[in-house]
């Protein structure tokens, strides 16, 4: 039996290369990116903010660490870095498992560790169950580190809307982590967990982990499984890996994808999950929205980002074309902005101070609720229950929502003719790099406009990976690669190889010696 | 105006949402703006386009009608505001 590290089941592909175990504190892994040139000082000391999951495990399994040492390892990083960051709303001291430790954000279900999504309603609230994917980390033995903080019931895209306050960039605390899952981005790009776990609804694992600059998958709707993952939009919301490299976001994939019988929206991968290893891109065929010229929003830096991305990308092979997603540019937006609140409406209903979370009082069951909510709701909640509720009321249904829901199946049309033609779309993750705390938090279509990038392909049910590109003006920008349904290896395999051209180092500037 | 101060006061009672005045001010404000701008997806024709309200394609996905246990009453209560017995206390509906 290995050390720290059990094979996951069922769904990684045993044949698709080992794990590369070897590379620890002292080893060589070959890939630059990781930032292995300034090496942790002395033996025995666990370096975290360079080590990645796949390393972890490596020192587990030749026993130069313990999991209670690389679990204290990663809370002492806390206690040293994370009172400036906020990235952890709550952490835990005693590691469960024997592997390697992970961060979930704080909208994923924990038993007995209390889980606010973000959320005054949820104060105080301790789930009696785990959601499928943290009982699927346990039963790899990964350790819970802690839950992280999020945009209020992952609305948001800078996670300036938690409740618990925000968090902020590890490249310049001035600036939004993103969101609405900045707490996870924020806590691996600052060695304070090896990985986590975030969700993504209309970007939220993706935008964080380019201002943050990590690897962030949001995987194909269905594969894997939100039992037990409070709801933010059922038809959107999917659960994914927040990694600091493109292998570790597979493998963690890997662990927590697959049907779930608790989750009737699963379905059963249809091929096992591929770790990448192949540095070139020989004949693969990347899209390029013509769209993206137009756009005033994509701030310059970040478009030269975007560009040297793709150039690399034809010097490992890719072929590089054009493509048209018309529709998914102009009508995304909009139609996101009332799927999702309309979605949203419906589920945040359930928050009444009945069974569980926090109550106001009041003389009847009626007023009781009402104060409840309004009292435990942030105004973002407030705004999208309201905007929700308003596109389902009768006499308005069917110009907004249901026209909202006619749209997104153009949209899934459009994105899967150009998926005919090219084996994935490339576009840069979010249009800016990280914006101060504060900047838009007084405009809420302003805050909206961050995701213009990523809801198009999330109403598609579509995979998309944020692949860390380069700096601009200091700051990380990602590059989005979005891929068929159940596409995820050849994200992976095109991710990795980019990732191990450009060389990103995903070492935050400020923490590098 | 995309929607107006009676509107919101409507919507708010079918969210059950016990606004302050404050608020209803700035929520009529925003919706506004937000309204205008998602009202854009009124400009397609769609007579013909079918509607999706789920991206992947399954069909009755079913489970074997096996009864297993469920929360124990203790979980069901665990986070309880105010629980009588087996019971969530509420204030009265009239």
């Amino acid at each position: 039996m290995q050390g720290g590290f059990a094979p996951p089941r069922g769904r990684l592909d045993q044949d698709s290369g080992a794990l590369d175990q070897d590379s620890g504190l002292d080893g060589e892994s070959g890939r630059p990116c990781d930032g292995q040139a300034k090496r942790a000082t002395g033996p025995g000391v666990i370096d975290t903010l360079r080590l990645t999951a796949e390393q972890a495990m490596g020192l587990l399994e030749r026993k130069e660490a313990s999991p209670v040492e690389l679990h204290r390892a990663y809370l002492d990083a806390v206690a040293e870095r994370d009172s400036e960051l906020h990235s952890y709303l709550r952490t835990v001291d005693e590691p469960e498992g024997d592997g390697i430790p992970i961060a979930l954000k704080d909208v994923i279900s924990t038993r007995g560790v209390e889980t606010t999504a973000g959320s005054r309603i949820l104060e105080g609230y301790v789930p009696v169950f785990d959601a499928t994917v943290a009982a699927r980390c346990k039963a790899e033995g990964l350790t819970l580190l802690g839950k992280t903080n999020t945009d209020e019931f992952a609305m948001g895209s800078s996670t300036e809307n938690s409740a618990w306050g925000p968090s902020r960039n590890p490249w310049d605390p001035t600036r939004v982590p993103g969101g609405s899952g900045g707490g996870s981005a924020a806590a691996v790009s600052a060695g304070l967990a090896p990985w986590a776990l975030g969700s993504d609804t209309g970007g939220s694992i993706k935008q964080p982990a380019a201002l943050c600059g990590n690897v962030g998958l949001r995987p194909t709707y269905g594969s894997v499984s939100r039992y037990g993952v409070v709801a933010f939009a059922s038809s959107l919301d999917q659960i994914g890996p927040v990694a600091r490299n493109v292998r570790d976001c597979a493998l963690l994939y890997s662990i927590i994808a697959g049907r779930d019988p608790r989750d009737a929206t699963t379905v059963e991968l249809p091929e096992p999950v591929q770790l990448p290893e192949t540095d070139r891109l020989g004949g693969l065929r990347v899209g390029v929205p013509r769209q993206l010229e137009s756009l005033d929003a994509i701030e310059p830096g970040v478009r030269a980002a975007f560009e040297g991305a793709l150039e690399r990308a034809r010097e490992l092979g890719a072929e590089v074309g054009e493509c048209d997603l018309p529709l998914s540019f102009e009508y995304g937006m909009p139609c996101y902005y009332l799927v999702a609140p309309a979605e949203a409406s419906s589920n945040l209903a359930r928050y009444d101070g009945v069974r569980y979370g926090r109550r106001v009082e009041g003389a009847t069951y009626r007023e009781m609720v009402e104060r409840t909510r309004d009292a435990g709701f942030g105004p973002e909640p407030k705004r999208r229950i309201m905007l929700g509720t308003y596109a389902l009321s009768a006499g308005y249904y069917d110009a907004f929502y249901g026209q909202a829901q006619r749209v997104r199946t153009l949209l899934i049309r459009e994105h899967r003719e150009v998926l005919d033609r090219f084996d994935l779309i490339a576009t840069p993750t979010s249009p800016t790099v990280a914006f101060p705390i504060g900047d838009k938090a007084a405009d809420p279509l302003a805050m909206y406009a961050c995701d213009l990038l990523t809801i198009p392909s999330c109403l598609a049910g579509l995979p998309g990976l944020n692949v860390p590109c380069g700096l601009a003006d200091g700051l990380p920008v990602g590059l989005q690669l979005i891929g068929r349904q159940f596409g995820e290896n050849t994200l992976f395999r095109a991710g990795h190889a980019l990732e191990q051209a450009l060389g990103f180092d995903p070492v935050p500037t400020r923490y590098r010696e | 105006m995309a929607i107006t101060r009676d509107e919101v006061l409507h919507v708010a009672r079918l969210a059950r949402l016990d606004l302050r005045d404050e608020e209803v001010e700035q929520l009529t404000r925003e919706l506004d703006a937000i309204l205008a701008a998602v009202g854009k997806v009124a400009e397609l024709d769609l007579a013909g386009v079918p509607p999706t309200s789920h991206p992947l394609d399954v069909v009755n996905v079913w489970a074997d009608d096996k009864p297993e246990p469920s929360l124990s009453l203790e979980d069901a209560l665990a986070n309880a505001p105010d629980a009588d017995g087996p019971l969530f206390r509420v204030p009265p509906t009239a």
